[in-house]
């Protein structure tokens, strides 16, 4: 569940990012963010994880206060979140095994458990055959499903994606599209950014819109 | 628990890796530190060295007591009697005048010299074993002695150690300082060596942190890197200060044999072996540990 509350970011030199948010997201919703390149999407979605913090208001995940969470708490806050991101992060010195591997790793898996997990999720995304290739020789949309897989690795209940579809051709966006419901049926709640909403057009329960930093009714 | 102990297996074979990973940085970086740090290790061995052969050459300390060459046999014997009975007094050995002019006329070249002279130039003497060997004491002695009646003069045999001590003391300071002078510089390696590693993987790190790395986690890879590279120059240092003693063990052994010293050159002592290796990897850790706290919050 994610809630937040007469949410305002502002940026020092006074631009301001979003203000006045209100909105809940209930456990097990699918929500698409939609809005024009600029609107605020992707300043909302690092409030999530607190890796930006909102300057007015309250954003409430799993019924933690995000905005006032201690230094030290931020990491915990952020295992329990998928997160893909714009540029997909992907480390391009080791195989997608490894790079997948990772949250594993930082979560403190057993060895073992976290090999036959990491095998699980990149079967999810298809990718199970390329366990051993680099990230380099990988093709945009296996890149993307790697970010995918990395993301749902620690089996989180939410899933934050910021434009997932960038720079994918249409076959290959609807794959990643029918991947996210895939997760969502599977009771994981999804809320994903992009600017080009027809594509979520098939499985869109709820849209939320921004524009200049405040939503569109 | 488990999980903690987990996070460091991994952390330290990570290090590990990284070692391996460049193995001509890694064998530079441990010669720097290796050489830096085998200047205070040899000069602990000899060190050691010297002090052993000190103890041995100077175990036991002895006061000479010379008489007046005109005081009587009466005198003498008193003063024989005096040393005997005094509470410090452990052996009293009598060396009178008659047998010290035979002596040294049965030495080679002396005989015609000491024949020539008119009367006996040697005083009746006394060599007395302390029971206390230390410094203080035996100045202590010394004074009473000199008190005696007819005693001419008291030589402290070990006045060579006192000094020879106050010298040892001096190095020992002087490595000291060496040791803390060239710590310092393989905190400053360890710390620039650890500031290019957190640029170059500054994207792993940062990706970490947004998967939810506490600080710690990120950390520990390279606190184990400063401590494994500071270990492996301390195995460096050990390892010249090794090829040094045993090369140097033949000559300093002809070197004794010409003083009549029977002498071998000893390795750097265990306990030693263990400060350097543990103060090499403590120093490492520092380095490292004072880069990332630098590093990291930027």
């Amino acid at each position: 569940m994610i809630r937040f509350d007469q949410v305002g970011k502002r940026y020092p030199g006074g631009i301001a990012a979003l203000a006045e948010l209100t909105f809940t997201i209930e456990s097990g919703e699918m929500v698409v963010l939609s809005g024009h390149s600029g609107a605020g999407k992707s300043t909302l979605l690092k409030l999530i994880p607190a890796i930006e913090r909102p300057t007015q208001g309250s954003v409430v995940v799993n019924g933690q206060n995000v905005s006032a969470l201690k230094r030290a708490a931020v990491p915990f806050l952020r295992r329990n979140l998928g997160m893909i991101f714009q540029d997909q992060k992907l480390l391009f010195d080791r195989s997608a095994f490894d790079n997948v591997m990772l949250p594993l790793a930082i979560a403190g898996v057993a060895t073992r458990d976290a090999g036959r997990r990491v095998r699980a999720a990149l079967d999810k995304v298809g990718l199970l055959d390329r366990e051993k290739a680099m990230p380099v020789a990988l093709s945009g949309g296996e890149q993307q499903r790697l970010a995918i897989a990395r993301a749902v690795v620690a089996r989180p209940a939410i899933l934050v994606a910021d434009e997932p579809t960038a720079h994918l051709d249409d076959d290959t966006a609807r794959d990643i599209v029918a991947m996210f419901r895939a997760f969502n049926q599977v009771g994981v709640t999804v809320l994903v950014a992009t600017h080009n909403e027809t594509l979520f057009a098939p499985c869109m329960t709820r849209r939320i819109t921004l524009s200049h930093g405040r939503l569109q009714p | 628990m488990k999980g903690w102990l987990l996070h460091h297996r991994q952390a330290s074979a990570q290090a590990m890796r990284r070692l391996a990973g460049t193995p001509l940085n890694t064998l530079l970086g441990a010669l720097v530190l290796g050489i830096a740090l085998a200047l205070p290790a040899g000069g602990e061995m000899l060190l050691a060295n010297f002090q052993r052969l000190a103890q041995r050459v100077a175990a036991t300390p002895q006061l000479s007591v010379f008489m007046a060459l005109d005081a009587t046999e009466k005198e003498v014997a008193d003063v024989a009697s005096r040393l005997r009975k005094h509470p410090q007094t452990l052996a009293v050995h009598e060396v009178p005048r008659e047998e010290t002019l035979r002596r040294f006329k049965e030495s080679e070249g002396l005989g015609e010299v000491i024949e020539s002279l008119p009367r006996n130039p040697f005083p009746d003497a006394f060599v007395v074993v302390p029971r206390d060997e230390s410094p203080e004491a035996l100045e202590a002695m010394r004074g009473e002695y000199a008190a005696y009646p007819r005693v001419e003069h008291v030589q402290l045999d070990s006045a060579w150690v006192k000094k020879l001590d106050a010298l040892l003391r001096l190095a020992r300071l002087a490595i000291t300082l060496m040791a803390a002078v060239l710590g310092i510089a393989l905190v400053a390696v360890t710390f620039n060596t650890i500031r290019l590693q957190i640029l170059t993987q500054q994207e792993e790190i940062e990706l970490s942190r947004l998967l939810g790395a506490t600080d710690a986690f990120i950390r520990r890879p390279f606190l184990y890197f400063g401590a494994l590279q500071g270990m492996a120059g301390g195995l460096v240092a050990w390892s010249v200060v090794l090829v040094a003693t045993l090369m140097l063990r033949g000559p300093i052994a002809e070197l004794a044999a010409l003083y009549g010293i029977e002498f071998a050159l000893h390795i750097l002592p265990l306990s030693d072996t263990v400060l350097l290796f543990g103060l090499a990897a403590l120093l490492g850790w520092a380095g490292a540990w004072l880069s990332l706290t630098r590093s990291l919050h930027n």
